[in-house]
């Protein structure tokens, strides 16, 4: 268990299936081979501006998805890319994102920060911090407005969980009892400030107390016990039970964006986290200690993968620059 | 198979950075995430990872060595196995042909194209107020789409801070017309996601000075999806509220924020000042796909006029109205100041001065055409607004005659503005800060 020396509240882990155990194996893997791809192009001068990675947080969108169904939608901030694989976008259209080119998912004018899928319920792509807590509390507004019963994942950071408008949020969203689920990825760090610099309580699971809503922390790095929290609380939400927060307790290897030397961390917590609770390599243990598949077939599952990941950076270099008459476009619905 | 480690650019403005320390030798394994050296960029000492799994066999710049260029050559390694090397490999790329991906943009669903005013011969007692005609507006659209509701604070039970939403509670419910905690960033951001979902808010301020508190999500969350989306989300929204200076209520509560709106693209903006302008405009911001920032005027609410906008009826936006047409000089205005450029051009008459008076009705987009034709016409303009100078409203049209009319303009083009103040309480000193007819009549005089 990361961050916390309280235990989760809950600790029924559940066991996945083995062809859970193997799509989460690749699922992961493929958010990771990518992000590490995008940050290979970065230094190549292929990808600029901001570009946040997920390298270390996989298992927690990865879980969450494993626990809804279609039609839930999902928002979150600029370290995006992770929840866009996830959520079934295209690597190709993502990675022509980050390129700024035209096949792009945004046409090459959102970049690294700003996607969107309507097809896949992915709403963005926030870079202001704190700013995807009402939007996403609004998608779930917009579902209790229509009886839909669908559930909005609403996704933020632990330095998010400090901005007025969540709280402002969680007031609205149990007064009004809207299906949200309230997803804080604490990865210990917002930019270089640590949690417990910046939080008073930074049990961020309790943050919904005063307003009635709970919450529970989870460890982030394994995925059994994302999805087996994830699976209890959409559940829950969908039958009626509004609004529940889940910590994510998690860990971001890299720095905050591209640029950050990451000072303020020794290398030694780095690497005790990526040895003793890398999310892959413990889905990778199991696999192999349960004997579902090979070494062998593993290292094929990861040729693939890469294969793809390469194809998708051979996409986006390929991909035309936007044409110049796309800068007047997209301004206004005409 | 090898391959070559760059000189990586670790942020967008580095060029070159200095190779400080190699932190593996020759022979190494090194895998995908270790730190192999440390480099000195623009803006701080930063980590240098393997991006691959193999065996370093040779280091092509030594430690130490300063201004490396970006994507030169550092290093060589031997991959493991059947690995890909190259980020981008010289691959296939005849496979990838004919697959391409395709962004699956669902169009959005266009309403009901603006329909121009459709004049109707009605009784001239048929008179309502700003404030009913608005009212109105909001209840033919939210009968003729479920998808619109209202937001705001004290827009239900107490039926609306300036009862502007009388009755809605009443006919729609509690589920359409609803009250919000006090707490703008909130619900104007909860709004914003809803119509990102589909649904259309009417957002009410109480008035327009508290959108402060909400300027980040209008601006960076309604405004701008569509654009960094490439038009997948669109935020069909409409933020109205009483805008501009009321009756001695001090600085913060007393202050007009057209020329802010204005600024930002991807915003519409209208400043109605008539009944039926309110009516025919508000009904065709609901429909409009884009987020509209309404700026009604509290001092305008009960202001009675003629009504012929009913049910399917719009007015166009982005078309200014010619209130009366004249020879001599334009008089441009919006919203409340409409008052002043009337009172004035009445006196000009007396003196044989035939203004022509436009009312902008909208502010973003303006209508340049009817500005500029005007300004064809009489070669002589003032602008006349609430708001301060400095970028304002009256700015803007200044500039877009002397680059689109200068050879047309007999003299300079005169804004009559707020004075550069904050709004003093004091009843004398407030009436110094707004803008007057006196104002406005030694601007003629300046340039007649
Ligand atoms: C309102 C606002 N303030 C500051 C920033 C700059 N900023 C970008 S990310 C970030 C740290 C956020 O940390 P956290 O919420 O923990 O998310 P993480 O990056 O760890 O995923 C800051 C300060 C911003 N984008 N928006
Ligand atoms: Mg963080």
């Amino acid at each position: 268990m990361l961050n916390s020396k309280k235990k989760s509240k809950k600790i029924n882990k559940i066991h996945l299936t083995n062809s859970d155990e193997v799509s989460a194996y690749t699922e992961m893997l493929k958010i990771r081979r990518f992000e590490e791809k995008a940050g290979q192009l970065y230094g190549m001068g292929k990808i600029g501006g901001f570009c946040h990675l997920y390298i270390g947080q996989e298992a927690v969108v990865v879980g969450l998805q494993m626990s809804i169904e279609k039609g839930d939608q999902l928002i979150t901030t600029y370290r995006d890319h992770g929840h866009m694989i996830a959520c079934g976008m295209d690597p190709k259209g993502v990675m022509a994102e980050l390129f700024g080119k035209s096949d792009g998912y945004s046409k090459g004018k959102g970049g690294s920060m700003h996607m969107f899928s309507k097809e896949m319920n992915f709403y963005g792509g926030h870079g202001i911090v704190g700013a995807s807590v009402p939007l996403g509390t609004g998608l779930a507004f917009a579902n209790k407005y229509r009886k839909n019963d669908r559930v909005a994942l609403t996704y933020f950071g632990d330095g998010a969980a400090n901005q007025g408008q969540v709280y402002e949020s969680f007031n609205m969203a149990k007064l009004w009892n809207l299906p949200c689920i309230y997803i804080i990825e604490n990865n210990r760090y917002a930019m270089g400030t640590s949690i417990q610099r910046s939080s008073a309580q930074s049990d961020l699971s309790q943050r919904g107390i005063s307003f009635g809503i709970e919450g529970e922390q989870v460890d982030g790095m394994d995925i059994s016990a994302v999805v087996e929290a994830g699976k209890r609380i959409v559940d829950r939400t969908r039958n009626g039970g509004g609004p529940y927060i889940l910590e994510m307790l998690t860990y971001r290897y890299r720095g905050h964006s591209m640029s950050d030397p990451a000072q303020y961390r020794t290398r030694d917590e780095v690497n005790e986290v990526r040895d003793h609770s890398d999310p892959i390599e413990s889905v990778k243990n199991r696999i192999l200690k349960k004997k579902i598949l090979s070494e062998v077939a593993l290292k094929d599952i990861d040729s693939v993968i890469k294969k793809q990941i390469l194809d998708a950076a051979v996409f986006a270099e390929n991909s035309p620059l936007p044409e110049e008459v796309e800068l007047w476009n997209d301004v206004y619905v005409k | 198979m090898s391959t070559k480690i760059l000189m990586p650019a670790m942020s967008p403005s580095m060029k070159t950075g200095s190779l400080t320390k190699w932190l593996v030798k020759v022979g190494d394994t090194v895998n995908s995430g270790d730190i192999i050296a440390e480099i000195e960029t623009d803006k701080a000492g930063m980590e240098v990872e393997s991006m691959y799994d193999g065996v370093l066999s040779q280091i092509l710049v030594s430690e130490g060595t300063e201004d490396v260029e970006i994507k030169t050559p550092i290093a060589i390694i031997e991959l493991d196995s059947e690995t890909v090397s190259e980020p981008i490999a010289v691959l296939d790329t005849e496979e990838l042909k004919g697959k391409l991906f395709t962004n699956k943009v669902k169009p959005v669903k266009k309403v009901a194209a603006n329909k121009k005013v459709i004049k109707k011969s009605l009784p001239d007692d048929n008179q309502f107020s700003v404030r009913e005609a608005l009212r109105d507006a909001m209840a033919e659209e939210m009968r003729l789409d479920k998808d619109v509701f209202v937001i705001g604070e004290e827009v239900a039970e107490y039926q609306g801070a300036y009862k502007v939403t009388q009755g809605l509670l009443d006919e729609f419910g509690k589920d359409r017309v609803i009250d919000t905690p006090i707490t703008e960033n909130g619900f104007a951001g909860i709004s914003i996601g809803a119509s990102f979902a589909g649904l259309k808010p009417i957002v009410e301020f109480m008035t327009f000075n508290f959108a402060l508190q909400a300027m980040d999500h209008i601006i960076n969350s309604a405004a701008k999806t569509l654009y960094m989306g490439g038009g997948q989300i669109n935020s069909q929204i409409v933020f109205r509220g009483p805008n501009g200076a009321a009756a001695r209520v001090g600085a913060q509560h007393s202050q007009d924020f057209s020329a802010w709106f204005s600024h930002i693209p991807g915003l519409i903006v209208i400043a109605p000042y008539t009944a039926n302008d309110s009516k025919g405009l508000l009904k065709a911001a609901i429909r409009n796909p884009n987020p509209v920032i309404f700026l009604e005027n509290e001092i305008l609410y009960n202001d009675k006029g003629v009504v012929d906008i009913t049910d399917q009826d719009i007015i166009e936006i982005g078309k200014a109205n010619i209130v009366k047409t004249g020879d001599d000089i334009t008089i441009i205005s919006f919203s409340i100041c409409m008052k002043l450029a009337i009172e004035a051009s009445e006196i000009l008459s007396n003196e044989g001065i035939d203004v022509e008076i436009i009312d902008l009705r909208t502010l973003k987009p303006l209508d340049k055409d009817t500005i500029i034709n005007s300004v064809k016409k009489t070669n002589k303009c003032i602008v006349v607004e609430q708001g301060w100078s400095q970028s304002g409203v009256a700015s803007e049209i200044s500039a877009i005659l002397m680059e689109e009319a200068f050879d047309y303009l007999d003299g300079p083009v005169c804004r009559v503005s707020g004075k550069d103040v904050p709004m003093p309480y004091a009843e004398n000193l407030e009436k110094l800060a707004l803008p007057t007819v006196e104002d406005i009549l030694n601007a003629v005089k300046k340039i007649i």
